[in-house]
């Protein structure tokens, strides 16, 4: 493959190997002894899009089927996914976007599972979470029938075709939450299949989390101790966003953004005081956003409390309830104050480990091993053991990921 | 110091790289416009493989005499190489990362002896 350089240059590669371009990765957890303690990453991702054919041969409705099957031979992707503009491979400088076509899996498995399961024993990961790529938008999908449709044929489709072939690969489904009717079925049909731990909300997305239509979808998950998670996303064409040229803006922003609406809406219509047993977890903000978001609603809080009537606790409280991915983990010149946001948001009980593989801003386990002022405990607890208590995951007693 | 045999000179064409590894330490070696320049293949951001992305010239800005913007071209003298983890940019002539010039990659020497170059590790 020839990839563009600048200066009309080209760098030909013939081959890529997961492997070998995470080979320092795979050093690092032999050096740091992963060997000895569970990791489980709780955001990884594939590329849905490069199934599409085999998706869409789930997809119940004739019309829209055939309709999509269509589009997708004309167009690049589907033609039916929403989301569009994005430059996540950096103009080439992050190689294994274009470079992971060259790469196969193992033979009679599908080639997500062999991908992923190389990432993850690469750098030594034992159980991952897995969400699709272009899907993360598909929230902003003018045509709700076409969200409930794609989502629909994505989840059998995962459940059947990756999660029951790998135990060590979980998902929680993408939940299609403009047809909260078609939300709720989903989490009663599929809420109990094999290797899927929770449902997933794209934030990008535009009907509040506290509308009323949403009540029982939350019950159900509730009652069936299935954790909800809200995982960002950007929408560039945003009112706000959209005035962002650059993105390195709309993405730095967007993805805390549309979080920061939603557990905003989350806290102050009382949610967690009406489902007080629901967990839910915020999927790729980052950490930084924590401690602002504490002291912005608890500020106004105690000044306007008769607004949020049905709050018995300040909203950072709440917060602190709540459960968090790590990546990305926002790198800063100071230590302290990531030692702050950690210990502000009860860290070695509510956080865990995200790595984001493979997309360009991924967080190996060493962004949390290696943090200074964390206890051994501590670690470890971020690195997999609160995500082994939140999704209530079996794991044996040896190490799972082929680390050295 | 021993010296690291990375190329025969004829061999190691301009533009290209090599990456040669001693005592467990990979270093990454760059003929770039008949000079070369050896770092360390660790990046200082996750311990990527530095060395071994694409090398592309400094994006810089057009702008007008009035401050006004004018769009972007490659720079025509700086050129980076790229870790293809993340994306951290080097100059390829000193191994400072361009987004922050007090962060550094360890630097070797390169030397020719006749017809072979090699990396002081
Ligand atoms: S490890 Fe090199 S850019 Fe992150």
């Amino acid at each position: 493959m020839d990839l563009p350089l600048s200066d009309f240059r080209h760098m030909s590669v013939a081959e890529f190997d997961t492997n070998k371009l995470l080979n320092h990765a795979s050093r690092q957890a032999e050096e740091r002894g992963y060997k000895k303690f569970p990791i489980v990453d709780v955001d990884s991702h594939h590329y849905e899009s490069e199934s599409i054919a085999e998706i869409l041969d789930y997809m119940d409705d004739p019309v829209l089927q055939q309709l999509a099957k269509s589009a997708s031979q004309s167009a690049r992707t589907t033609g039916m996914f929403a989301g569009g503009i994005g430059y996540q491979d950096m103009g080439g400088r992050v190689t294994r976007y274009p470079l992971r076509k060259l790469e196969k899996g193992n033979p009679d498995e599908h080639r997500d599972v062999s991908l992923t399961r190389r990432w993850m024993d690469a750098i030594g990961v034992d159980i991952s979470v897995l969400f699709p790529t272009p899907m993360l938008q598909l929230g902003l999908h003018p045509q709700v029938e076409v969200e409930v449709a794609l989502a629909r044929a994505y989840n059998r489709w995962l459940i059947e075709r990756v999660l029951a072939k790998e135990p060590r690969i979980r998902s929680m489904l993408y939940l299609p939450f403009n047809d909260p009717d078609a939300a709720f079925r989903m989490v009663q049909e599929m809420g109990g299949k094999p290797g899927v731990v929770g449902f997933m909300v794209t934030a990008a997305r535009y009907k509040p989390v506290h509308h009323n239509s949403y009540m029982r979808i939350y019950a159900l998950l509730e009652e069936m101790g299935l954790p909800l998670g809200f995982h960002s996303a950007y929408n560039w064409n945003d009112q706000s966003l959209s005035l962002m040229n650059k993105f390195i803006s709309v993405h730095a922003l967007g993805f805390v953004w549309h979080n920061m609406v939603h557990m905003t809406n989350w806290i102050m219509n009382g949610l967690p005081e009406r489902f007080p047993k629901l967990k839910v977890v915020w999927i790729e903000s980052g950490l930084a956003w924590l401690p602002f978001m504490m002291q912005r609603l608890d500020n106004e809080y105690m000044m306007r409390s008769s607004e949020a009537p049905a709050l018995k606790r300040l909203p950072s409280d709440y917060i602190r309830d709540m459960y968090f991915t790590s990546q990305p983990m926002e790198r800063s010149a100071e230590d302290d104050v990531l030692a702050i946001t950690m210990r502000m948001m009860k860290a070695e009980t509510q956080l865990m480990y995200s790595s984001d593989y493979p997309h360009w801003d991924f967080d190996l386990p060493s962004t949390i091993y290696d943090l200074p002022f964390l206890s051994e405990t501590a670690k470890r607890n971020i690195l997999g053991g609160n995500a082994i208590r939140f999704f209530g995951l079996k794991l044996p007693e040896q190490k799972l990921a082929r680390v050295a | 110091m021993p010296d690291v045999f990375v190329a025969k000179a004829a061999e190691f064409a301009e533009g290209d790289r090599r990456i040669v590894a001693h005592d467990g330490v990979e270093i990454g070696v760059f003929n770039w416009q008949g000079n070369y320049f050896a770092y360390e293949n660790l990046c200082i951001h996750q311990g990527g493989p530095a060395c071994e992305g694409v090398i592309m010239h400094k994006v810089e800005d057009v702008l007008g005499p009035d401050r006004t913007w004018h769009g972007h071209k490659f720079s025509e003298n700086e050129a980076h190489f790229v870790c293809p983890w993340h994306g951290y940019e080097y100059d390829i002539t000193t191994g400072e990362c361009a987004a922050d010039r007090r962060l550094k990659l360890k630097s070797f020497d390169v030397v020719r002896r006749g017809e072979d170059i090699y990396v002081v590790a």
